[in-house]
C-alpha cells in the first residue's frame, strides 16, 4: 500500500494537493463574490465584507477548541461503563 | 368512503401483529404495503375531527386532521416505507413488529385530538421503541433498553400528572395550544421535553440509539423526537423557554458530536442538535418560524434516516462502528459513501438539498423578529452542523486513513432505500414548493436568492476549511464523553451502594444489640425459675414418670372392677 500508484487516485498526494488548491481558489472566489451581490443585512455587521466567511471560520475554530477543552474533563476510556 | 375515518396509525399497529404469523416470503408485501395504505388513508382524510369514542365522561378523538398533523403523518409513513425497504434483510421479526407498532403509535400521537388518546399512543410508542432496542438480544442491549425505558416511563408519568391536572383545571381534554401558567401545563411540557431529548435528561438518546441494530437505529431516529416536536409545535408555540432549551441543545449536540468516536453516536448527538433548531423555532413562535419547524422536521427525518442508513450499511458490512477502526471505505462502498455525503450535505443545509430550504426559514424567522443574539447563534450553529455531521461523519468513515477494509456496497434493498431517500433530499431541495404547500401557514419565502446562496456557501465552505485546518486536533481517540447519564449510571448507584452498606451495618448493630438483650432476659428468667425450684420446674427422672403412669393405670383398672 505504500506505493503511490497502488493507491486510489483520489487519495494520491498529487490529487490531494490539487484538491487543496482548487478549494482555496473556490474559497477566495466566494469571498470576492461579496463585491457583486447587494447584501441586505438583517442587522449591521452581517452586511460587512466577507462576514459569513470569517464568521464561519472563527466560530468553527472556536467550537473545536471548546470541545477540546471540555474533552479534558469529560473524556473517558470507552470501556468506562463496561463493568455494569 | 367507509374507511375514511379509520385511524391510519392503527393500520400499522394491527399489521405489526400479523408480521410474526405470516411467512418470511410474504412479509415484504406487508412491510412495504402497509405504509402505503397508511399514506393513502392519511391523504383521504378531510380536515376535522373523527373517530370519537366515549370513555367514562370524556371523548377520545383518535383523528384530528389538519395540515400540520397530515404533514407529520405523511413523513412518518414515508419513513416507515423507506425504512422497511432498508430493513428487508433484517431477520428479527420482533424488531420489525416493534417498529410497525412504534411507527403506528407515532402516527397515532400526531392525529390524537385529545390528551387522553395522545397519552395512550405516547406510551405505546415508549414500549415499542424499547422493544426495538431490546430485539438486538444481547445483554448490553437489555441493559440499555431498560435504562431507555425508565427514562421514558418517567417522562410518561410527568405527562400523565400534567394531563390529569390540566383536565381537572379546565375540564377539557382537547389537545390544543396551551399557556405555561399552571401546574398541569408545566408538567405536560416537561413530559414532552423528555421525549425531545431536552436537557437535563438528553443522554438517553445517544445512549440508546447507537445500540440498536443496523436498521433499528434508522427507525428510532425518526419517531420519538419528532413526535415530541409535533406535540410541542401544537401545544406550546411561542413558549419562550423553548428558545433557550433549543439553543442549548444545538451546541450540546455539536460539542459532543465533535468529541465522539462511534459513528452512529455522532449522528445521535446530531439528532439532539437538529431538534434544538426545531425547539428554538417553536419558541420564536411566528408563522414563519412554525412553518420552518414543520418543514425542518420533515426534511430532517429523511436526511437523518439517510445518514443512519449509510452508517448502518457500514456497520452491516464491516461489523465495525468506531471511527478509529474505519476509513477509506469510499473505495469499495462508493454508493454508500455517495448517499452518506448527500445526507451530510442536506443536514448542513447546502443549496440544492432539503436542509437548505427548511433550516433557513427558522433563522429567517429569528431575523424577522429582530432576535439578534438568536440569529447569530443559529448562524454559528449552521456552521457547526457542517463541522460535526456534514464533514466529520463522511470524512472519518469513508476517507480519513486507509483502514484496509474493502467491504462491498450492501445488498440491493439497502442500496435502493438509500437512493430513494437521497433522491427525496435532492428533490425537496430543488422543488421546495411541494413541501411549502403542505405547511400549516401560507409561505412567502424564497430560499434561492443569489445573496442567500452565496452567504450560505461562504459560511459552510469556510467551516469546512476550519475542519481541515484543525484536523490534527480532531484525531479520533478510543474514548467516550461523560454525559448526564453519568449521574444515574455511576453516581446514584454508588451512593445507593454505599448508603445501603451503611444501612445494613446499622441494622446489623441494632439486631445484635437486641439479640444480646433478649439472651440476657432469657438467662435471667431461667435462673429465676431455677431458684424457685417449684413443683413444675423440677427435673423428674423418666423412670419415676413411668412408675407413676403404671400406678395410675393400675388404679384405673382396679376402679373398673369394683363398679
Amino acid at each position: 500500500m505504500s506505493n503511490e500508484n497502488d493507491k486510489h487516485w483520489l487519495v494520491r498526494e498529487k490529487t490531494v494537493r490539487l484538491l487543496w488548491r482548487v478549494s482555496l481558489v473556490l474559497l477566495s472566489l466566494l469571498v470576492i463574490a461579496d463585491f457583486f451581490i447587494n447584501a441586505h443585512p438583517y442587522f449591521k455587521i452581517d452586511g460587512t465584507f466577507g462576514f459569513y466567511a470569517w464568521f464561519g471560520l472563527v466560530v468553527c475554530v472556536g467550537m473545536v477548541l471548546l470541545a477540546k477543552a471540555l474533552g479534558v474533563f469529560l473524556k473517558r476510556k470507552d470501556t468506562y461503563y463496561d463493568n455494569e | 368512503m367507509i374507511m375514511s375515518d379509520f385511524p391510519p396509525g392503527l393500520v400499522l399497529i394491527f399489521g405489526a401483529l400479523l408480521l410474526p404469523i405470516i411467512g418470511q416470503k410474504f412479509r415484504p408485501i406487508l412491510t412495504l404495503g402497509l405504509p402505503l395504505i397508511t399514506l393513502y388513508l392519511i391523504w383521504s382524510l378531510p380536515d376535522g375531527s373523527f373517530s370519537t369514542f366515549p370513555l367514562f365522561d370524556y371523548q377520545l378523538v383518535f383523528i384530528h386532521s389538519d395540515s400540520l398533523s397530515r404533514l407529520f403523518a405523511t413523513v412518518f409513513s414515508i419513513m416507515t416505507f423507506g425504512g422497511s425497504l432498508y430493513a428487508l434483510k433484517q431477520k428479527s421479526v420482533l424488531e420489525l413488529a416493534a417498529v410497525f407498532v412504534y411507527a403506528g403509535s407515532a402516527i397515532g400521537v400526531v392525529f390524537a385530538g385529545d390528551l387522553i388518546s395522545l397519552f395512550i399512543f405516547w406510551e405505546i410508542m415508549a414500549v415499542a421503541s424499547t422493544l426495538v432496542i431490546l430485539s438486538v438480544g444481547s445483554n448490553r442491549s437489555f441493559q440499555i433498553s431498560m435504562r431507555y425505558f425508565l427514562v421514558h416511563v418517567f417522562g410518561g408519568t410527568l405527562l400523565l400528572v400534567g394531563i390529569i391536572a390540566y383536565i381537572l383545571d379546565t375540564g377539557s381534554t382537547t389537545f390544543t395550544a396551551m399557556e405555561l401558567n399552571s401546574f398541569g401545563t408545566i408538567f405536560i411540557l416537561m413530559g414532552f421535553l423528555i421525549n425531545a431529548a431536552a436537557p437535563p435528561l438528553s443522554a438517553w438518546l445517544s445512549d440508546a440509539y447507537p445500540e440498536a441494530s443496523f436498521s433499528g437505529a434508522v427507525f428510532l431516529s425518526a419517531f420519538t423526537t419528532k413526535a415530541a416536536v409535533y406535540v410541542l409545535l401544537r401545544g406550546f408555540p411561542g413558549a419562550e423557554i423553548l428558545v433557550f432549551i433549543g439553543i442549548f441543545m444545538i451546541f450540546y449536540g455539536i460539542i459532543y458530536a465533535l468529541l465522539e468516536n462511534d459513528m452512529r453516536r455522532i449522528l445521535a448527538y446530531s439528532i439532539v442538535n437538529q431538534v434544538g433548531f426545531m425547539l428554538t423555532g417553536i419558541g420564536i413562535g411566528t408563522e414563519m418560524a412554525l412553518n420552518g419547524v414543520a418543514a425542518h422536521a420533515f426534511t430532517h427525518i429523511i436526511y437523518k434516516a439517510l445518514l443512519l442508513m449509510s452508517a448502518g450499511s457500514v456497520l452491516y458490512m464491516t461489523g465495525k462502528r468506531k471511527c478509529t477502526d474505519l476509513g477509506g471505505l469510499f473505495q469499495s462502498m462508493p454508493l454508500t459513501a455517495f448517499c452518506g455525503i448527500i445526507g451530510a450535505l442536506s443536514i448542513s443545509s447546502f443549496p440544492l438539498t432539503s436542509g437548505f430550504i427548511s433550516k433557513s426559514m427558522i433563522s429567517q424567522a429569528a431575523a424577522d423578529d429582530s432576535l439578534i443574539a438568536i440569529w447569530f447563534l443559529l448562524m454559528a450553529a449552521s456552521a457547526g452542523v457542517f463541522l460535526h455531521a456534514g464533514i466529520k461523519f463522511p470524512w472519518f468513515v469513508f476517507f480519513q486513513k486507509d483502514s484496509g477494509l474493502r467491504p462491498p456496497d450492501p445488498p440491493w434493498s439497502m442500496r435502493l432505500a438509500m437512493l430513494l431517500f437521497a433522491g427525496i433530499c435532492i428533490g425537496l431541495g430543488i422543488w421546495p414548493e411541494y413541501l411549502y404547500s403542505m405547511l400549516p401557514y401560507p409561505v412567502a419565502y424564497e430560499p434561492y436568492t443569489v445573496t442567500h446562496v452565496i452567504h450560505m456557501l461562504q459560511l459552510l465552505l469556510f467551516s469546512g476549511f476550519a475542519f481541515f485546518l484543525m484536523l490534527p486536533l480532531m484525531k479520533r481517540t478510543l474514548t467516550i464523553t461523560l454525559d448526564a447519564d453519568w449521574f444515574y449510571r455511576r453516581l446514584f448507584p454508588s451512593i445507593l451502594k454505599n448508603s445501603s452498606a451503611t444501612v445494613w451495618r446499622i441494622d446489623k448493630m441494632i439486631r445484635l444489640a437486641f439479640l444480646e438483650k433478649l439472651n440476657g432476659g432469657l438467662i435471667f428468667l431461667s435462673k429465676k425459675n431455677n431458684r424457685m425450684s417449684g413443683l413444675l420446674s423440677q427435673n423428674y427422672p423418666i423412670g419415676s414418670m413411668v412408675l407413676w403412669v403404671a400406678v395410675i393405670l393400675a388404679a384405673y383398672l382396679f376402679l373398673s372392677f369394683i363398679r
